[in-house]
């Protein structure tokens, strides 16, 4: 009887899993082995692999997605690590979070306010004397807006592995008569290791396909594959070559999450 | 469990409540009646004035949905569904769709108006004797530049803009068959080549250009050259109308030596069912009032000659949006391309913008 029961809980979670993750990533994969005439072939994948500019934009993509992942990393872990350490940090973690309530053109938009010609970083360059520079449509104002709207999701999971972490380590390590930084480096940044390994999973997979961003911000002056995927599902219509993009990026997707998955503990002590 | 169980249920409540009123929502604005015509338009491109007008004149409720790009409107309907009873595509799109069997034929024995329309812009390459499609706008493309920056004697033709003078000052539009288009015009090619040897040449003349590039983006570009964000732009008619009509700064230019000419047409997808309504609503936008009317809100060139007529002599002498006879002649109507030359626009055009 019980097990009826809880076989009967997992209908909704088995229907939802089949419908919204499988279904359409089968498509995906299904779709990328047709050509414009509907012929089944595996020429969208040896184009692929053939054409200098889509091997050009992948690293293109996978060069700006680090820098973007590294840049929110180095911002994020000691904003989680001070915050952790705030009286209402609560409140404070709210406050990092609620940039994520607004809509992300509108973010968008508000940095083409901020960095245009007449713009507020403009207008401060000219009072300190420096005059105003063209900062939209350069690689890093892409860099910068993209990390700015990362952050939260780095931030987010650091913020719950510190919260995890069990203050008696610290102690233990500072009776022991390790120093602040041997504590940090040996115990702390170890232990809350998972939630930098999460936050980059989190940044790094949409940072490969940012395309919003690259047009707005960059003036398509970075062009990544998810401009390219855009630009087949909408302009040439050619949904096979879109979608083996998109199957590119789902393998680089479980690449990543190989590279930074939990591996087990080998030879059981820790390094 | 008992405190999950009843939020569960209070969702639930207010799910239902809020289909329930949408649904009456649906029914009170009449969009399954019998009494109303579905409109598949471009954002904001017809007065809504009209549609005020023409419900008290014939009795119609006009329900308009809106699509942002012509792929967009012919995935949707070629997917069917839908209960479209006109849509407004562009003028390659008008032989893709005939080409795809999604349009219904026009009875020209219910039309009325074509009198008014100039036959310089009927009877064009998509659509022979206008068999689909009724012209509802027409424009170009051309050159945008802000007097503060640029003088108009620097600007009068494409190769103008290869001129180092202009470094990091030029915005494109984001369109493969554009940008591609004014590079061939440009080396005296048609804008509807397909030989790889003149594209690969057109991406060439591209490549050059890559340093005076500034950007290439879509919609932004109005509000950028509003903002005085660049002195140069390339973009088509109507965008530019809107520019100029915000900054009185900016001109439009119609290189002499041949650019694009494109058309926004009325057509009719199978599945529209509102047959009486599609003719009245047909007659009374070729009605010279009504086409003026449309032509002032919207701001682009009306291909209705008598609606022309109506309009203050500063718009229809304005040579910036009704080019003179001599530019007209050179101007180039895009053709439906198969989608493998589509393909070979687009990925030559990819590889430019990957070039800077």
């Amino acid at each position: 009887m019980t097990k009826r029961r809880t076989w009967l809980y997992f209908i909704p979670y088995g229907l939802w899993l089949a419908l919204f993750v499988i279904a359409p990533v089968a498509l995906i994969i299904y779709q990328s082995f047709f050509d414009l005439g509907h012929h089944f072939t595996l020429g969208n994948y040896s184009a692929y692999f053939q054409s200098a500019t889509y091997l050009k934009m992948t690293l293109n993509s996978v060069w700006y997605a680090f820098l973007i992942t590294l840049f929110t990393g180095l911002i994020s872990y000691p904003t989680a690590y001070f915050l952790h350490g705030l009286k209402h940090r609560q409140l404070w973690l709210l406050l990092v979070i609620l940039p994520t309530w607004i809509n992300i053109l509108l973010k968008a938009y508000a940095f083409i306010g901020i960095f245009s010609q007449a713009g507020l970083a403009n207008q401060f360059l000219s009072f300190i004397g420096i005059g105003p520079q063209q900062i939209l449509f350069t690689n890093a104002s892409f860099i910068f807006v993209a990390t700015y709207i990362q952050i939260p999701f780095m931030i987010l999971p650091i913020f719950n592995a510190l919260d995890d972490l069990n203050p008696a380590f610290i102690n233990a390590s500072q009776d022991l008569g390790a120093s602040g930084w041997q504590t940090f480096s040996k115990v702390v940044f170890p232990l809350t290791l998972p939630g930098v390994k999460a936050g980059v999973q989190a940044v790094f997979i949409p940072s490969l396909s940012l395309f919003m961003l690259t047009r707005l911000i960059g003036g398509n002056k970075v062009i990544t594959l998810g401009t390219a995927i855009e630009e087949h599902f909408l302009t040439t219509m050619n949904w096979g070559m879109g979608s083996t993009i998109g199957v590119v990026l789902i393998i680089a997707m479980v690449v990543v999450m190989l590279l930074t998955g939990d591996q087990k503990p080998k030879g059981g002590t820790p390094r | 469990m008992k405190r999950l169980i009843s939020i569960i249920v209070a969702l639930l409540a207010i799910c239902g409540l809020l289909g329930y009123s949408s649904d009456r929502l649906q029914a009170s604005s009449g969009s399954t009646g019998s009494h109303v015509l579905n409109l598949y338009n471009w954002g904001d491109y017809i007065d809504p004035g009209l549609l005020t007008k023409f419900q008290k004149e014939t009795g119609y409720h006009v329900n308009v949905e809106t699509f942002d790009s012509n792929e967009a409107m012919y995935t949707k309907i070629k997917q069917g569904g839908t209960q479209y009873d006109l849509a407004i595509p562009s003028e390659y799109m008008v032989a893709k769709m005939k080409r795809a069997h999604l349009l219904k034929p026009l009875d020209q024995r219910k039309l009325t108006g074509w009198h008014n329309y100039d036959p310089r812009f009927l009877n064009q390459s998509f659509d022979r004797g206008n068999r689909y499609s009724m012209p509802y706008f027409w424009g170009t493309l051309g050159i945008i530049y802000n007097d503060k920056y640029v003088r108009a004697n620097e600007v009068q033709h494409w190769q103008d803009l290869w001129s180092p003078k202009f470094h990091d000052k030029i915005m494109l539009i984001d369109s493969a068959r554009d940008i591609m288009g004014m590079a061939l015009i440009t080396q005296g090619q048609s804008m509807n080549s397909t030989d790889p040897a003149t594209l690969s040449a057109a991406e060439k003349k591209l490549n050059n250009l890559a340093p005076n590039v500034k950007a290439v983006v879509a919609d932004e570009i109005k509000m950028y050259m509003i903002q005085n964000e660049a002195p140069l732009a390339v973009d088509w008619s109507g965008e530019a109308a809107e520019m100029l009509a915000n900054n009185p700064h900016l001109h439009y230019i119609v290189p002499s030596e041949g650019s694009n000419l494109w058309f926004d047409n009325l057509v009719i997808p199978k599945t529209a069912t509102h047959t009486k309504a599609i003719y009245a609503f047909l007659n009374f936008m070729s009605e010279p009032q009504n086409a003026a009317q449309n032509a002032k809100y919207i701001g682009y060139a009306t291909p209705n000659k008598a609606a022309k007529a109506l309009l203050p002599r500063s718009v229809r002498d304005d040579q910036q949006f009704y080019p003179n006879q001599q530019t007209l002649q050179h101007l180039q109507v895009y053709q439906d391309l198969s989608p493998a030359k589509v393909q070979l626009y687009n990925d030559r055009y990819l590889e430019f913008k990957m070039h800077h």
